[in-house]
């Protein structure tokens, strides 16, 4: 039998496992690609919510397509700004992104 | 006649019926799975020499006429060709990416298969989502082919896999967009409700616009020319495809004619009245239906020349995209006007 | 006779972390993006058990096109070097792993500990007539929002893109 707690810990796990990805990694688009990872995570979170605690509704599912919605707003406004910095240093390496630092 | 196909699902829905219930899912899963692919592989064999026969008359030629009577078994002839070839993986080339790429392009080409009403009562799943359900496994396309592309590493397969994602995932938009003016006379996403809705008329009629935004989408969609920018042969050579040898080009070759069936389906299911006809069997109307949208498909491919890439993305941002846009708007005013007439009420 | 739901709930959730944790510990960035498409799929699959059909095709059509064109951003901007090394670890990669690792005990614990009171009841009959309903009904306001912040986002990615128009020769 599953339950909602089987949901919530895959979805935790999810989500740390897309924290990891977007604090610990070098490249701009791989941090971008952890960031997708933890969005899906809150959405698996809303929609078992959703789905065990009020199943005759369907408000966790509107909600879990906004969020869709603005990942796809982040990841086209994301994406023109790593563009912008490749530009200007040939790289995508958030290591040497220091310019305001001293 | 008309119910030979609906009383073979029954004969053998009657054999399983004492067994338990997920055997019996499965079973029928597994017939229709058969089904759809029989007709896949049905239609793609006579497709490739349909296509060589109508070029050939296109162009006053006499086409393929040596093996067997009008050269019918040419697609045998070809198909021990591409199996006798060597099978060839560029040493530099990703493996696995490369080894997959051939057999994912096939999988979203059979799936969507499945919300198809072929005939009265002859739809494998009769989803709630079902022509949203075709757009979404449709898009997963681009992916093989980029896989393709990149994977050979080579730069015309990667600068072809480049143009694929630009014109496929633009596309895609007034396909959408297309598709919403039918879904919004008929009430329902369900393919089955829009072919019931279209039992007086054809929606082709209502939607004479739609239904040109979606013919040259789709022509867009699945990379047939004057839109195969993606292969472009004068250009950069057969794009995604170029390192593939044997086997591994007959996959995507039988993806390409099978995304070519497809589209033609759901254009038949949304504007030509699905099954609808008088006096023939329901899935023989389909059928008809189906290959004339195929001939005029394959009436533009030979007959207009090829675009250029800025063009053809110009075309679909600047003239095609406000265009689906107005339909939607047109539409939308005139169901409330129809409704105001019949029922007297906003 | 095992429990279906039970059995794709696992088949599913290994799909989703085996290909998650490909995500990030991989180090070529192209395979990382098409073990993102795959944890997608998984999640979708995840959506379709919970009865929420087409949020489940909204992650496919929005996904698909979304990694192909991180993919093509990610071939284009590491030309320099390798790609088999394009997607290496910062040097924050152990105080991140120690963070996630923390972060997931906690969750998981309080997970535990807390028992819900789901009850399945069955799902709403016309899922699609409901959900149209809550956007054009009680989220209208943040439905017209998101509509503005998706346009204000396409000219706001064109114009950093765009970068300063130089004069006209």
């Amino acid at each position: 039998m599953i339950t909602l707690n089987h949901y919530v810990a895959l979805s935790a796990l999810l989500f740390c496992i897309g924290l990891l990805g977007a604090l610990g990694k070098r490249n701009a688009i791989a941090i971008l690609m952890g960031i997708e990872l933890m969005l899906n995570a809150v959405n698996i979170n809303l929609v078992a919510f959703n789905r065990f605690l009020q199943p005759s509704q369907v408000v966790g599912q509107v909600f879990a397509l906004f969020i869709i919605l603005v990942a796809a707003a982040e990841v086209a406004v994301g994406l023109a700004l790593v563009i912008n910095i490749y530009r200007r240093r040939l790289d995508t390496n958030i290591e040497d992104l220091n310019w305001l630092k001293w | 006649m008309e119910h030979i196909f609906t009383d073979l699902a029954a004969l053998v829905a009657g054999w399983v019926s004492g067994s338990p219930q997920w055997v019996q899912t499965l079973v029928m899963g597994c017939l229709y799975l058969i089904g759809v692919l029989t007709f896949i592989f049905l239609n793609c064999i006579f497709l490739i020499y349909l296509e060589r026969k109508v070029s050939a008359y296109i162009q006053q030629r006499l086409g393929p006429n040596r093996v067997g009577p009008r050269g019918i078994l040419q697609p045998v002839a070809d198909a021990l060709k591409l199996l006798g070839k060597e099978d060839i993986i560029p040493e530099k080339a990703d493996h696995w990416v490369f080894r997959l790429a051939p057999i994912i392009i096939l999988v979203p080409a059979i799936m969507v298969f499945a919300v198809i009403p072929f005939g009265k009562n002859m739809i494998p799943v009769d989803l709630n989502i079902g022509v949203f359900y075709f757009l979404a496994v449709a898009s997963t396309t681009t992916l093989a082919i980029l896989m393709g592309g990149w994977s050979s590493n080579n730069k015309y397969a990667l600068l072809g896999s480049m143009r694929a994602v630009a014109q496929i995932v633009s596309y895609e938009v007034p396909l959408a967009f297309s598709i919403l003016g039918v879904v919004m006379i008929a009430g329902s996403l369900k393919t089955s409700q829009i072919v019931a809705a279209q039992e007086n008329y054809w929606f082709i009629l209502l939607q004479p616009l739609g239904f040109l935004i979606y013919f040259i989408a789709a022509t867009a969609e699945v990379n047939r020319a004057p839109f195969d920018l993606v292969e472009g042969e004068q250009e950069i050579i057969a794009g995604p495809f170029i390192e593939y040898t044997g086997m591994r080009f007959a996959l995507f070759y039988l993806a390409e004619y099978a995304n070519l069936v497809a589209v033609s389906c759901l254009g038949v299911t949304l504007f030509l009245g699905g099954w609808h006809g008088p006096w023939l069997p329901s899935w023989l109307w389909f059928l008809i239906k189906v290959y004339i949208l195929i001939f005029v498909f394959m009436w533009t491919r030979w007959t207009f020349p090829r675009i250029r890439i800025d063009h053809f993305l110009d075309f679909n941002w600047k003239v095609l995209l406000p265009l689906a846009l107005v339909n939607i708007l047109l539409t939308g005013i005139g169901l409330k006007l129809y409704q105001y007439i019949t029922l007297g009420v906003w | 006779m095992p429990d279906s739901q039970a059995v794709f709930f696992w088949l599913l959730a290994a799909l989703v972390i085996g290909s998650a944790l490909a995500v990030v510990l991989l180090k070529n960035i192209v395979h990382s993006a098409l073990y993102l498409f795959l944890t997608f799929v998984g999640v979708a699959g995840l959506y379709i058990l919970l009865h929420a059909e087409f949020l489940a095709a909204v992650q496919l059509l929005i996904y698909a096109g979304a990694i192909a064109v991180l993919i093509v951003f990610a071939v284009m901007l590491v030309r320099r070097g390798d790609i088999r090394l394009s997607n290496l670890y910062s040097i924050h990669f152990l105080p991140a792993l120690v963070v996630s690792l923390v972060l997931f005990a906690l969750v998981a614990v309080a997970v535990g500990r807390q028992l819900w009171l789901g009850y399945l009841a069955p799902p709403p009959e016309e899922p699609l007539v409901s959900l149209a309903r809550n956007f054009l009904g009680e989220y209208v306001i943040a439905f017209e929002v998101a509509a503005i912040l998706l346009l204000s986002a396409i000219v706001g990615a064109v114009l950093i893109v765009r970068g300063r128009r130089r004069s006209a020769p």
